[in-house]
C-alpha cells in the first residue's frame, strides 16, 4: 500500500513509539504525586514541554498540553472571545478556509452573540494580510488565521498578520496543526499570541496536542477539575502520548530542512505528472504550499469513487467530495477558492511525507490517470463535456 | 467498511456500463452540483427490456445502485421495471449507509425517467405524476428517512 494521506494522520515514528513505551514502563507515576514515581513522571513531563517549546521558539511555561489540535483551537478561541466580551469586545475574525475545529467554534460563539467576520481567500487560497487589517475593529477580540491549510496546503502570511495584530493590540491565534514539524516556526519573531498543534501530524501519537499561549496573553480554562497544566487544563496528563509527541517533534525539527527539500521534490514531480491529465487543475498556490501537499480537481468525475478505486490499486488518498463527508456540499475550502460544486466534487488530495519515494510518486500518477480515465468513460457529465453540451470549467 | 461486499462488487465491476445507440428510452436524473447524475438507456422489444445500459457520475454507491438497478430490470416487462423501488435496490445490495440512500432513489428515478422517455417516444399514455419532477430535494429527502 502506498500511503499518501499524511495530512489525515502520519505513521507513529520509532522514536515516538519508544518514548511512549518509556512513558508506560518508566514514567507511569502521576506527575501530580509528590512521591518519587510521581516526581520522575513530572520530570519527564517538563522535559517534553521544553522540547515542544523549543520546536516553535516558545518558553517552556507557555506550553499547555491538550487532547489534540481541536481542543487547543476550542480553548484558544473560546477563551479569547470570553475575555474580550468582558471588555465589550464581541467581534471575531477568521478565514473562510479554516478547519472545522475553528469554524464550528466560531459558529457556536456566533450563536452566543459574537459577531464573526470570515475573510475570503483569493483563487490560490491565500489570505491577504491587508484584508485582515481592514476587518479589525475597536471591538475585535481575536484574529485566528490558520498557518497552512489542511486540504490545499497553502501557507498563509502568518508573520505579516501577526505583526499587524500586535500593532493594533488584537490577540492573534493560528491553527498550526498542519505546519508544526514541517515548517520553521518562531512564535516570537512571527508575533503569534496563541498556536495550536497536534501530535499525530508529525509522526507522533494521536489524542495529544498542545496550545502555546504567549506570556501575558490571558487564558481561560475549558476543562475544569484538578490543577494540571498550571490550572488551565484539568485531567491527569496523558504522559505516554505527550512523551511520544515530544520525541516525534524533536525528530521532525532536527531533520526539517532535509525532509522538506526531499518531500517538496516528490510533491513537485507528482504535480507535474498529474498536470498531464486533461482538464485537471491544481488546487492552491503552486509554490506557497506545504512540502507534501498535492490537491487536484478532475473535471467530470466524483471524488469518492476515485478514492475507492485508488485504494483498490494500492494508493491511500483523500478527497473534498461531499460524498466522503456525509454532507451534500463539497469542501468549503474548494468552494472558497472558487471551484464550482460540480468540479469540487471531483477533488483528490495526496499528502506525501518523508517515507514516500519517487517510485511511489510514479505509481500514484499512473494509477490516478488510469482511474480518472476509467471513471470519465462511464460519466455522463464527461460525455456531455466532450460533445460540447456542457462547458469545461477547467480548460 | 463503509459499504457491503455486494456494493463494492457492483462498484468495482459494474454491470451494463455504456450507452445504447438508438435506444428506445433514455433517462437522465440528478444534478452535477449535488455530485451525482445517472443516465439510463433501454432497448425494448414487445414490451420487454431486452437490453439496458447506464452511465453514472457519482460516488461508489451511485455507481453500484445504477449497476444493480440495470440487473434488476434486464429481461423484465416495462410494467415490472416501473414497479422497481429504491428499497429493492438497497436490499439487493445488502444495504447502504443512511446518507447514501438517496443514490438508490436516484437509480429508481433513472429507470423511471428512461421508461417515461420510451412512453413519450412510442406514444403510450401514462399518468405524469408517477414520474420525477426534477426536484432534487425529493430524492435527498430520503436521506433522513432510514
Amino acid at each position: 500500500m502506498i500511503y499518501a494521506d499524511n495530512a489525515a494522520t502520519t505513521k507513529t515514528c520509532s522514536a515516538a513509539q519508544q518514548a511512549m513505551l518509556d512513558g508506560m514502563e518508566r514514567f507511569w507515576g502521576n506527575p501530580s504525586s509528590l512521591h518519587s514515581p510521581g516526581q520522575q513522571a513530572n520530570q519527564a513531563l517538563q522535559t517534553a514541554r521544553e522540547a515542544v517549546a523549543r520546536a516553535i521558539g516558545a518558553q517552556t511555561g507557555e506550553i499547555y498540553f491538550t487532547s489534540g489540535g481541536s481542543e487547543a483551537d476550542n480553548q484558544a478561541i473560546t477563551s479569547a472571545a470570553r475575555i474580550g466580551a468582558r471588555r465589550g469586545k464581541k467581534h471575531l475574525i477568521t478565514t473562510a478556509i479554516e478547519h472545522h475545529a475553528v469554524l464550528h467554534t466560531m459558529d457556536q460563539l456566533a450563536k452566543e452573540g459574537f459577531e464573526v467576520t470570515l475573510i475570503p481567500v483569493d483563487e490560490s487560497g491565500i489570505v491577504k494580510a491587508s484584508d485582515v487589517a481592514a476587518a479589525i475593529r475597536e471591538d475585535t477580540a481575536l484574529v485566528s488565521v490558520m498557518y497552512a491549510n489542511n486540504e490545499i496546503g497553502t501557507i498563509q502570511p502568518v508573520a505579516e498578520i501577526g505583526a499587524l495584530c500586535r500593532e493594533r493590540g488584537v490577540p492573534f491565534h493560528t491553527d498550526a496543526v498542519q505546519a508544526v514539524g514541517h515548517l520553521p516556526i518562531d512564535v516570537k519573531e512571527q508575533n503569534i499570541d496563541m498556536l495550536s498543534l497536534s501530535g499525530h501530524k508529525f509522526h507522533g501519537p494521536r489524542g495529544v496536542g498542545a496550545l502555546y499561549v504567549r506570556r501575558g496573553t490571558p487564558l481561560l480554562t475549558l476543562i475544569h477539575g484538578g490543577a494540571q497544566e498550571r490550572g488551565f487544563r484539568a485531567g491527569t496528563e496523558n504522559l505516554p502520548a505527550i512523551l511520544g509527541m515530544a520525541a516525534a517533534l524533536d525528530d521532525a525539527v532536527a531533520h526539517m530542512a532535509e525532509n522538506d527539500a526531499y518531500v517538496a521534490s516528490l510533491r513537485d514531480a507528482l504535480i507535474e505528472k498529474l498536470s498531464h491529465i486533461p482538464h485537471a487543475a491544481l488546487n492552491g498556490d503552486r509554490t506557497r504550499r506545504l512540502p507534501g501537499n498535492v490537491s487536484f480537481c478532475f473535471e467530470g468525475i466524483e471524488g469518492e469513487s476515485l478514492l475507492l478505486l485508488l485504494d483498490g490499486k494500492g494508493v491511500a488518498a483523500s478527497s473534498g467530495s461531499a460524498c466522503t463527508s456525509g454532507s451534500l456540499d463539497p469542501s468549503h475550502v474548494l468552494l472558497a477558492i472558487g471551484r464550482p460544486h460540480e468540479v469540487a466534487h471531483g477533488s483528490l488530495r495526496l499528502t506525501l511525507d518523508r517515507d514516500n519515494t519517487m517510485d511511489e510518486v510514479d505509481a500514484i500518477a499512473k494509477a490516478t490517470a488510469e482511474v480518472v480515465g476509467y471513471l470519465r468513460d462511464m460519466s455522463p457529465v464527461w460525455k456531455a463535456l466532450q460533445r460540447g453540451e456542457r462547458q469545461y470549467v477547467i480548460q | 467498511m463503509l459499504y457491503s461486499e455486494k456494493v463494492m462488487d457492483h462498484f468495482r465491476n459494474p454491470r451494463n456500463v455504456g450507452e445504447i445507440e438508438n435506444a428506445d428510452g433514455v433517462g437522465e436524473v440528478g444534478n452535477a452540483k449535488c455530485g451525482d447524475i445517472m443516465k439510463m438507456y433501454l432497448k425494448i422489444e414487445d414490451g420487454v427490456i431486452v437490453d439496458v445500459k447506464f452511465e453514472t457520475f457519482g460516488c461508489g454507491s451511485a455507481i453500484a445502485t445504477s449497476s444493480m438497478a440495470t440487473e434488476l430490470i434486464k429481461g423484465k416487462k416495462v410494467e415490472e421495471a416501473l414497479a422497481l423501488t429504491n428499497k429493492a435496490v438497497v436490499e439487493a445490495l445488502d444495504g447502504l449507509p443512511a446518507h447514501k440512500i438517496h443514490c438508490s432513489v436516484l437509480a429508481e428515478e433513472a429507470v423511471r425517467a428512461a421508461i417515461k422517455d420510451y412512453y413519450d417516444k412510442s406514444g403510450i399514455a401514462y399518468e405524469p405524476e408517477q414520474f420525477c419532477n426534477g426536484d432534487c430535494s425529493c430524492c435527498h429527502e430520503h436521506d433522513h428517512q432510514e
